[in-house]
């Protein structure tokens, strides 16, 4: 793992973070096998690193705009597991009122600002909410998250350009997590890298491990204090691997098992455990507490979530409008 | 009062609102120096600078995605497409991020998409768009529609104003063509609501922008050749529908004429009539008539162009005939 100067307690913060984004995932797989989570479930196994690695290099007035594999960035920039849980469970009182599912959601105090499912749409708007921040001087970054699919959408291009154009304190994390649903990166693109797109918007691009959570976050550091500093935005191509199917409908017989073995050697949470571990940072009684709590915690608010009422069919015209 | 063009009138529904509210700015294509294609923004990149009169690279998508963006945290922009046919290329933003936000997350999304619209003025199949019906089946998005100098003033103003995503329908063929004394007092014209421009017991003609003048003119010629008055409604709002007042013109008149510039097919007219079927049929005493472009892309040769448009010869032979029924 790439070095850092973050404190023990910032090390121990990003790998709670981390679990407990794998422990609501799990959470989220059951829920949905129960069929209690109506829609999609989409899970981020195998990007816990590269979602929390990059939230923690945001500051409280920075702006989050994931998409569906970010679950941990969420957690990082302060969402509860209740908040996260009734959304899951469209119920009405999340922050939809089970209008939307999964991460669909606004959460304004938090400055998050969740994906639509035409992912590469919301480069555009997370671009807008960086001019903004701009014109108001708020010092504010923007960092908002593509896949590798949705690198090939128009507004990748379209929006990208603008901020680089514009100068705009904005962040964008590509996730090159090696299939849009069942299609290999083999038959999306023919860059050397996804980080090679940076160069036609004259910006900096630069591609991490992304199973590596240190190496994530700083190279996001990096690209958010260049963004504060008015140099403009940074492309960062985060590389790991979809361990599970698209949704959890999808059971990726696709994926070539040895390509999974190989992957789960790189396992980001457990490569980071051991790390911490050997550098004396972890001990297996905390490490074994830890888990315990996370359980505890994700339970109680799936628990709450799942007593929770749905909407009632009266409410489905209210809202399209603002009064 | 002041003698007003229609295009000088949106110049100064956005010059006032900029001065009013530090948070409306103005982003599109060649806009800012150049004072845009039709000169709708001259003189703001001077009175207002670059940050709040901004030339963007050229993408309807990062133009209307970048409104919505900025929108959603507090600002009031006003998106300009140089022509209504380019938002085909910031449609997904529209209708996927723009108009499902407030329902999803109970945010005010206050933006403004300024369309140069329609044709009549020899621009061919790529720069003569009424584009109102790919949104008026869009849950979310306002609709309106300005046929004079005044309304073009006052309905602007109304829209950056609220709290909404509002289309703004403005006439590249009335830009210079109308001229209206106009009060130097402010003023704005609310959202939602129709206006009827000449009244009449007889019949009623639905319509909005540049056919609210062709409908006055053949509602005088059918006055003289047959006795017959004919109520003209200019809809303004196309979503929400003024339905009172739609009603209010049905059972006033019964018999109804829908007129409008875009394609007849799936057109605006074409809920106005669905709406009357169900609401107003027993005050009915016709059929109801369309008259609108016909059903091709606009075509530039003027002859064709011609044939192309509701003219007011054609809505007079339509009134005509709906007369005597």
């Amino acid at each position: 793992m790439v070095k850092s100067d973050l404190s023990n307690a910032d090390l121990l913060k990003l790998l709670y973070f981390m679990r407990l984004t794998r422990e609501c995932d799990i959470a989220i797989v059951r829920l949905y096998q129960q069929g209690k989570i109506v829609g999609g479930a989409y899970t981020g196994r195998g990007n816990e690193a590269t979602a929390v690695g990059s939230a923690f290099a945001l500051a409280s007035n920075d702006y989050l705009f994931p998409m569906h594999r970010d679950l941990g960035a969420h957690l990082v920039k302060g969402q509860s597991l209740r908040a996260i849980f009734l959304q899951q469970l469209a119920r009405q009182n999340s922050l939809t009122g089970g209008r939307d599912g999964t991460g669909h959601y606004a959460d304004p105090a938090l400055r998050i600002y969740g994906n639509v499912s035409h992912l590469a749409a919301m480069i555009p708007v997370a671009v807008g909410v960086a001019l903004a921040s701009r014109l108001r001087h708020e010092g504010a970054v923007v960092m908002n998250f593509i896949g590798d699919g949705g690198s090939n959408v128009g507004e990748f291009h379209e929006g990208l350009n603008m901020a680089a154009v514009m100068k705009l304190p904005f962040v964008l994390i590509v996730e090159n997590n090696q299939y849009a649903y069942s299609t290999p990166v083999s038959k999306q693109f023919t860059a050397p890298c996804l980080a090679a797109r940076a160069q036609g918007y004259g910006i900096p691009g630069v591609t991490v491990d992304g199973t590596d959570v240190l190496a994530v976050y700083e190279a996001c550091r990096t690209a958010v204090d260049r963004a504060r500093k008015g140099l403009g935005p940074t492309l960062v191509e985060s590389v790991t691997m979809r361990m599970q199917g698209h949704s959890a409908a999808d059971d990726a017989a696709y994926v070539p098992p040895t390509l999974l073995e190989e992957w789960k050697r790189k396992d980001p949470l457990e490569q980071f455990e051991r790390h911490l571990i050997e550098s004396g940072i972890l001990d297996d009684g905390r490490r074994s507490s830890l888990g315990a709590e996370i359980v505890d915690a994700v339970e109680k608010a799936v628990e709450e979530a799942v007593a929770a009422p749905y909407p009632e069919g009266k409410e489905a015209e209210d809202g399209v409008f603002h009064p | 009062m002041a003698l007003t063009t229609y295009i000088d009138a949106i110049n100064q529904a956005m010059r006032e609102e900029m001065r009013r509210d530090q948070s409306v700015f103005l982003l599109g294509e060649d806009i800012g120096a150049f004072g845009g294609a039709f000169k709708a923004t001259r003189g703001l990149f001077e009175e207002f600078g670059e940050d709040r009169v901004i030339d963007t690279p050229l993408s309807e998508a990062a133009i209307v995605g970048a409104a919505t963006g900025a929108a959603l945290v507090g600002m009031r922009p006003v998106a300009e497409m140089q022509f209504a046919d380019f938002v085909s290329c910031g449609f997904n933003q529209l209708v996927t991020n723009t108009a499902k936000i407030h329902y999803r997350w109970r945010l005010p999304v206050p933006l403004v998409v300024r369309l140069p619209s329609g044709g009549n003025i020899h621009g061919g199949p790529f720069h003569s768009a009424n584009p109102e019906a790919w949104f008026s089946n869009v849950p979310g998005l306002k609709i309106v529609a300005a046929a004079t100098p005044y309304d073009a003033k006052g309905l602007l103003k109304a829209a950056i104003r609220d709290d909404n995503p509002v289309l703004f329908l403005e006439y590249k063929s009335l830009y210079r063509r109308l001229k209206e004394d106009i009060p130097e007092k402010e003023f704005i014209v609310p959202l939602g609501k129709g206006t009827i421009r000449r009244p009449g017991k007889d019949m009623v003609v639905f319509t909005y922008g540049p056919t609210v003048s062709t409908a006055v003119d053949a509602a005088e010629r059918i006055s003289k050749e047959e006795g017959n008055e004919t109520c003209v409604v200019d809809l303004r709002s196309l979503a929400p529908l003024d339905h009172e007042l739609i009603i209010q013109c049905v059972k006033e008149t019964g018999k109804v004429l829908i007129l409008h510039e875009a394609t007849r097919t799936g057109g605006v007219g074409a809920e106005v009539a669905a709406f009357i079927a169900e609401m107003a049929f027993g005050y009915l005493d016709a059929p109801i008539v369309r008259v609108a472009s016909l059903d091709t892309p606009v075509p530039l040769a003027p002859p064709l162009e011609e044939a192309f448009l509701p003219t007011v010869e054609k809505v007079v032979a339509a009134l005509r005939q709906l007369g005597r029924f």
